[in-house]
């Protein structure tokens, strides 16, 4: 197959005449098109020139939109072809071509705005529906107990739970040794070695453990949900249990509340538990503070209070993670953007949430077991 | 161009495929040459899909190795590959749309991607792709989600012809049409294939795609090609597939009859 090539001469009339030769064709691997073309600019500028079509072994629509394009979107009027390229050429010619250039519109920030308050009372109605339809359902289950999904709710248990205890341990672990001893670095400057229990213990226990556990979940649990039901919905699963007669919140949704929020206050004692163990190793190496003292020390400064508060924290920031990851895996709609926008802003929203929440409870709560 | 024996395309040879302990394919041998249309046919499961996948380069049989215009693709280099995968287009069962883009980008995207045209040409182009296969210049800016079958399969079929393939692969191109698409479907493909010369693979269940479309079908049983023939010569075949799939078409046009 030779590809695609030109010459150049003289016509009758003293103008210039170009003759394409060869296989004008994409099949022709070895054209390319944007260096034929800048080689034949200096011809497209010339409006006098004669094109020649009639030796192309084989013309495809690629070449003739190309060859179009460089004629200024309409066939060259000294042009010698076949019948059949002159049908190619003005079936392309007949084909819109586009708007460039979109007129300013002058009010698309407003309209953006209004699109994102829009955007935000759909997500407040949905999240709204799914609340409702939780109640309700939690109503029905307590009319039949029979139907309640413990199996399901097991299952996430110990997909939410049992299989996040390495990751919460071996981080809330590296986060009590590096707190702990940055702490005592500061604090045997002023003498106070002892206090570094005070801190840390306080500091674990009523802030870190419960938002190390929620950050931890939101991100392994959270968006794997999120992402778990957008596909169902893709796969038109839901829809296949809608049909069956069987309830979505049931199946779905509740036994994953019901699961990581049991689980959760469970999470959080023993994110806290190994983030105190790191600690207290620090402590140790640093401070030379023994683990007896330590422990003794702990039970004495820390009220058991807070370790209530703590668990229900827990309790609290487990069903928000998972009520916001369902809430926008119901959202995702069929297509792979969705699916991705949907997990990142389920994990990011889960995480603000829990923060903010977080700082109400620590202002409510500034009177209590300090 | 024109030669006495027709070029061979596609050639696999002596392919043995195992998945763990269950074997698929046992020394297959198949040549497919230009400008026919080969129909594969076979039981399901009985390895259709994952002979097309071998030839499309996607999995690599456990012994044997396919021919594609005469270059093995696992052994050549990552431009001579591209190349070569410009020469064949792929019309997947379920279309295989990139679901984030509308059609328009969905059949650019292999125009775009060989970095020779400007953004006008390339319109000009998708506009035009659209037309062949039969569709309205306003479906252009529709995601895929919001088409039906048997537009998805048609904007795949553009896709799969944009770069002027030689070779045109088909994973069940009728499967989830209703019957009145699935023959216009398959008049779309018979006409294209005429104005573009290509050569033509495809698996099918169907048995009137088989007829409308296939030059030749080759059989798939017992994990090798049991028959590859005009399908009236397949009758003389002694196979009890074959029999049975006989049986099947008889039955079918004397109902219809």
């Amino acid at each position: 197959m030779a590809h695609a090539g030109f010459s150049v001469s003289q016509a009758d009339g003293g103008q210039r005449r170009i003759t394409l030769t060869g296989q004008w064709s994409l099949r022709a691997v070895d054209n390319n098109f944007a260096e034929l073309r800048g080689r034949l600019a200096s011809f497209f500028g010339d409006p006098l020139a004669e094109w020649d079509l009639r030796e192309v072994e084989q013309l495809d629509s690629a070449a003739a939109a190309m060859l179009l394009a460089g004629w200024g979107g309409r066939r060259c009027p000294h042009s010698l072809m076949s019948s059949l390229q002159a049908q190619l050429f003005s079936a392309l010619e007949n084909v819109e071509t586009p708007h460039r250039r979109q007129p300013i519109d002058w009010f698309a920030p407003l309209a953006m705005l209004g699109t994102l308050a829009a955007g935000l009372i759909s997500q407040m109605a949905d999240f709204l529906g799914l609340f409702g339809g939780l109640v309700l359902e939690v109503f029905h289950l307590i009319r039949n107990p029979h139907e309640i999904p413990w199996k399901e709710i097991s299952a996430n248990i110990y997909k939410g739970g049992v299989m996040a205890l390495p990751v919460t341990a071996l981080v809330g672990f590296m986060i009590g040794i590096a707190m702990s001893y940055l702490m005592a670095l500061q604090l045997s400057k002023f003498g106070a070695d002892i206090f570094i229990v005070n801190i840390l213990g306080l500091a674990v226990v009523r802030e870190l453990g419960p938002i190390l556990m929620a950050v931890l979940v939101a991100g392994r649990s959270g968006s794997a949900m999120t992402a778990q039901i957008g596909v169902m919905r893709v796969t038109e699963e839901i829809d296949a249990l809608a049909a069956m007669g069987i309830s979505r919140i049931q199946r779905l949704i509740l036994p994953k509340l019901v699961g990581l929020t049991l689980i959760a206050p469970m999470l959080v004692f023993w994110t806290s538990l190994w983030a105190l163990i790191g600690g207290m190793l620090s402590a140790k190496i640093e401070l030379s503070l023994g683990y007896a003292f330590f422990l003794q020390r702990l039970a004495e400064v820390l009220s058991p209070v807070n370790l209530t508060l703590a668990l229900f924290k827990g309790l609290l920031f487990g069903f928000l993670v998972t009520l916001v990851a369902c809430h926008f895996g119901l959202r995702i709609k069929p297509n792979t953007e969705s699916l991705s926008t949907s997990t990142t802003s389920s994990v990011v929203t889960a995480i603000t949430i829990v923060i903010l929440t977080d700082a109400v409870f620590a202002i409510m709560t500034r009177e209590i077991g300090l | 161009m024109k030669t006495s024996a027709p070029a061979i395309v596609c050639e696999a040879r002596k392919i043995s495929t195992q998945y763990g302990s269950t074997v698929v394919l046992h020394d297959l041998d198949l040549k497919v040459y230009q400008g026919e249309a080969l129909a594969l046919v076979g039981g399901s499961g009985s390895g259709k899909s994952t002979l097309l996948r071998h030839i499309i380069g996607l999995n690599r049989p456990t012994h044997g190795e396919i021919l594609l215009f005469g270059e093995p693709l696992q052994e050549i280099d990552r431009e001579g590959q591209r190349r070569v995968r410009n020469r064949f287009g792929v019309l997947f069962q379920q279309g295989a749309l990139f679901s984030a883009l509308p059609v328009f980008d969905n059949i650019a995207f292999p125009l775009r991607e060989l970095h020779q045209f400007d953004d006008e040409t390339i319109h000009r182009l998708v506009m035009f792709k659209l037309t062949l296969v039969e569709l309205e210049p306003e479906h252009a800016w529709l995601l895929p989600a919001q088409l039906s079958g048997g537009m998805i399969k048609r904007v795949a079929l553009a896709r799969a012809l944009a770069l002027k393939p030689e070779l045109l692969l088909l994973d069940e191109p009728t499967a989830g049409l209703d019957p009145d698409r699935s023959k216009g479907f398959v008049q779309l493909i018979r006409s294209l294939r005429e104005t573009l010369g290509l050569t033509v693979i495809f698996a099918t269940h169907d048995v009137d795609t088989l007829i409308s479309l296939a030059d030749r079908v080759a059989v798939l049983a017992d994990q090798h090609i049991v028959a590859a023939c005009p399908l009236p010569e397949l009758q003389q075949v002694d196979h009890p597939f074959v029999a049975s799939f006989f049986r099947d078409i008889h039955q079918r046009r004397e109902r219809i009859n």
